[in-house]
């Protein structure tokens, strides 16, 4: 390994685009550090201590935020949650505006989350610290598709030569895209399964295979990753039904079948069951690892904090 | 170099030992120039310092280009209503200094101009500022709301050159075929926005890779060519006249290029960032790149250069659309769609001829001749003798980096920002006035 090994050279983490195996390797490492730690009875370290970390939310995420908050408490840093949602563009402060506000408070880390695609980015380049991606509109959500990759490499002992099928809502997934950027980076072959109207434009030149019928699609695959769908997203019919939606392309047994026996199932929450997903197969315990994706995000996020922040006082703090 | 805006009577002067474009003539030749008062009093290769009459004061322009000034047949003033945009002062500096004279205003203000008083306010205002003669375009449909039409024939009378319903796509078939078959008693054209709303709705750039490695919605090329198809059919069953600005597809070429050859009353214009840029400006979320409609793919972008070149394409326009920071400093999707047009509009119109696609003779009719006989005003584009001295002296080789913070408009975004260039205005004339001198 070059020096990406022990360095990760970054001063943020705004998607998987960019980083090389090396690198996002280093972060796995570090984050199953953590998710071994975690698992032990003392779970804290005081490695970020006096390091200030603020949860920047402009969309509602239960889940995500509460696992950066924990990531940060457990490394010692202080956090503040900042849960915006649309009122401060109704009062018609800009994101830029809250940006210069809160990098007038000198934080370490500021982990954003927006509902527009590139928002985060735009942010990063009005403050001095370190900046995480928690998810920009459609474009993407890296620590999902590191937690997604620490998650498999557990259970697969590797990221490359895996056959992995991504289904459903890819039109409106960040997920789809840091997870297809991640793993076509680490050696995997990468199929999405979706109705047409769920394919973006052009997707195919992202080194894909594209499928239409979940039973070809899954054919001998590793991992079946389900992506929830976001009929909140959505402006016009791009499905007739929830209860067609399910019968061509939710994942139940029968569908399941088609994929390797040891196929493992995921999906990055929160579920709507009944829609992409069966609940006997959501709660499979032989083959879905979906709650242990939840206990790797906390592992993934404590390796990302840790690896920017220390980064950002190297290098960052010069500035 | 600090240019500076000025402005000085005109008397009786000489402009020797320039290249003289003539787009109306069709003659591209060294020559000098006569003005006498506000109008041209002669122009030709004949006049040289021996031949110049007593009392005119020479100007040797050794060796530089002198034009009709452009005549812009697309451009938002943003007054009234939207003066912390632009003014109609503001964007008079900007028009001269890019060596436009001659202004066609969009009428998406506010008010919108969709009666008489709001056109003569136009005219009232621009003549007091005297730095570009600016008409107006009237509003097809009672605030541009695609309801009902305007008194259209009485905006005419007023002074309204042509119509159209802003940045706004004239929907209703219904509301397009009653303009269209309106205005062809009093010989108006209409101008469409030609975008399909319902597939462009929400969307931020063209459709393709790009946006969807970007996670931006994207609008498809078609949605350009379905609403020209459409209204083309309205063209036919109504002998309206009909223009479709800024296009910007292959497709949307293919098709005109199909319509004239069969006759129909069908013309159209297209903006600089058209073809001289493509999608991949939008890289990086870059807002100075959002346009409407959007920049697109490189095959696009060279079919347009093909329509300019065989004439498909009749006019260049700035597309001035300005936008202050906190309009565009914004996240990609949220950013308004615009760009400052006047300042960079010869140099990347003389792209065209410096890559060898077009002469220089062609590049400026399509900045004069043609948009000023479009919307039928007279005297403009041309250096017949007995026209106002509207005029443009340049350096087509002159090269300079832009530099949008440098521009003279309000607002201070392009596409083009950063972008080595070659042509630089020298002088503007209004009226035989210099309303910009390089370096003055």
């Amino acid at each position: 390994m070059g020096p990406a090994a022990d360095h990760y050279p970054h001063p943020h983490l705004l998607g998987i685009e960019g980083l090389t195996p090396g690198e996002i390797t280093l972060i796995l490492d570090r984050a199953q550090h953590y998710a071994e730690k975690n698992r032990s009875a003392d779970k804290t370290s005081n490695i970020l201590a006096g390091a200030t970390v603020v949860n920047l939310f402009y969309e509602n995420s239960t889940r995500t935020l509460t696992s950066f908050e924990l990531a940060a408490k457990r490394l010692g840093a202080d956090v503040i949650n900042m849960t915006v949602g649309t009122s401060s563009v109704k009062k018609g402060e800009t994101l830029i505006d809250t940006a210069m506000t809160l990098n007038a408070m000198n934080p370490d880390a500021l982990v954003v989350r927006h509902g527009d695609s590139g928002a985060v980015k735009l942010l990063s380049e009005k403050v001095n610290c370190a900046v995480l991606n928690a998810g920009d509109g459609r474009h993407e959500h890296p620590t999902q598709a590191l937690l997604d990759a620490l998650t498999i490499r557990r259970h697969k002992g590797r990221l490359h030569r895996l056959n992995v099928a991504i289904c459903g809502d890819i039109a409106h997934s960040r997920v789809a895209r840091s997870n297809i950027l991640l793993l076509n980076t680490m050696g995997s072959r990468v199929r999405l399964v979706a109705p047409p109207t769920l394919i973006p434009s052009k997707i195919d030149r992202m080194g894909v295979e594209i499928f239409h019928n979940m039973e070809e699609g899954l054919k001998d695959c590793d991992i079946v990753m389900m992506l929830r769908l976001q009929l909140e997203r959505m402006e016009g019919s791009f499905i007739p039904s929830v209860r067609e939606y399910f019968h061509f392309h939710g994942l139940d047994r029968a569908k399941l079948a088609n994929a390797k026996p040891d196929a493992l199932i995921m999906h990055p929450g929160p579920m709507n069951r009944g829609v992409e997903i069966d609940s006997e197969v959501a709660d499979d315990v032989e083959r879905s690892v979906i709650r242990e994706q939840v206990e790797m995000g906390v592992a993934v996020r404590m390796a990302a904090l840790e690896l920017l922040v220390q980064n950002h006082r190297k290098i960052g703090g010069q500035a | 170099m600090s240019p500076a805006i000025r402005a000085k009577g005109a008397g009786k002067k000489a402009f020797i030992n320039a290249r003289l474009l003539d787009p109306v003539k069709q003659t591209d030749e060294t020559g000098g120039l006569l003005i006498e008062d506000d109008t041209i009093a002669k122009s030709g290769p004949d006049i040289t310092e021996g031949t110049v009459p007593d009392g005119f004061e020479i100007i040797d322009l050794g060796g530089a280009c002198l034009a009709p000034g452009l005549v812009d047949m697309r451009a938002q003033l943003r007054e009234p209503g939207f003066e912390h945009q632009e003014t109609i002062e503001t964007a008079g500096k900007s028009a001269a200094i890019g060596g436009v004279t001659t202004i066609i205003a969009l009428p998406n203000t506010d008010p919108v101009i969709d009666d008489v008083a709001g056109v003569e306010f136009i005219a009232r205002r621009a003549r007091k500022v005297g730095l570009a003669k600016v008409f107006v375009y009237g509003a097809v449909s009672k605030g541009i709301e695609g309801q009902e039409i305007t008194e259209m024939g009485l905006l005419h009378h007023a002074g309204a050159v042509a119509f159209c319903d802003g940045i706004k796509t004239i929907a209703s078939a219904r509301l397009l075929r009653q303009a269209l078959s309106y205005s062809t008693f009093f010989d108006g054209m209409i101008v469409q926005h030609p975008e399909e709303p319902e597939l462009s709705k929400g969307a931020s750039m063209n459709s393709g890779e790009l946006a969807t490695r970007l996670g931006l919605s994207g609008v498809s090329p078609l949605a350009e060519v379905i609403q020209i198809e459409r209204d083309l059919r309205l063209v036919e069953m109504t002998g309206g006249r009909l223009h479709f600005a800024h296009i910007s597809t292959g497709e949307s070429v293919e098709v005109i290029r199909k319509a004239k050859k069969r006759g129909l009353k069908v013309t159209c214009d297209t903006a600089p960032p058209y073809f001289a840029l493509n999608e991949n400006a939008v890289s990086d979320y870059r807002t100075f790149a959002k346009l409407s409609p959007p920049l697109r793919s490189e095959d696009d972008r060279q079919a347009i250069v093909a329509g300019l070149a065989d004439g498909t394409i009749d006019a260049i326009a700035s597309d001035h659309n300005p936008q202050d920071a906190d309009s565009k400093r914004l996240p990609f999707a949220q950013a308004a769609a615009g760009a400052v047009g006047f300042e960079t509009l010869l140099p990347m119109a003389l792209e065209l001829y410096h890559n060898g696609h077009m002469s220089l003779l062609d590049v400026i009719t399509k900045l004069t001749r043609t948009p000023a006989e479009l919307v039928r005003i007279k005297g403009a584009g041309t250096l017949a003798e007995g026209t106002a001295a509207d005029l443009v002296i340049f350096d087509p080789d002159r090269p300079w980096k832009i530099d949008p913070y440098q521009f003279h408009s309000k607002s201070k975004n392009s596409p083009f920002d950063g972008r080595l260039t070659q042509g630089r205005v020298l002088r503007t004339l209004i009226d035989g006035r210099e309303v910009f001198s390089e370096g003055a």
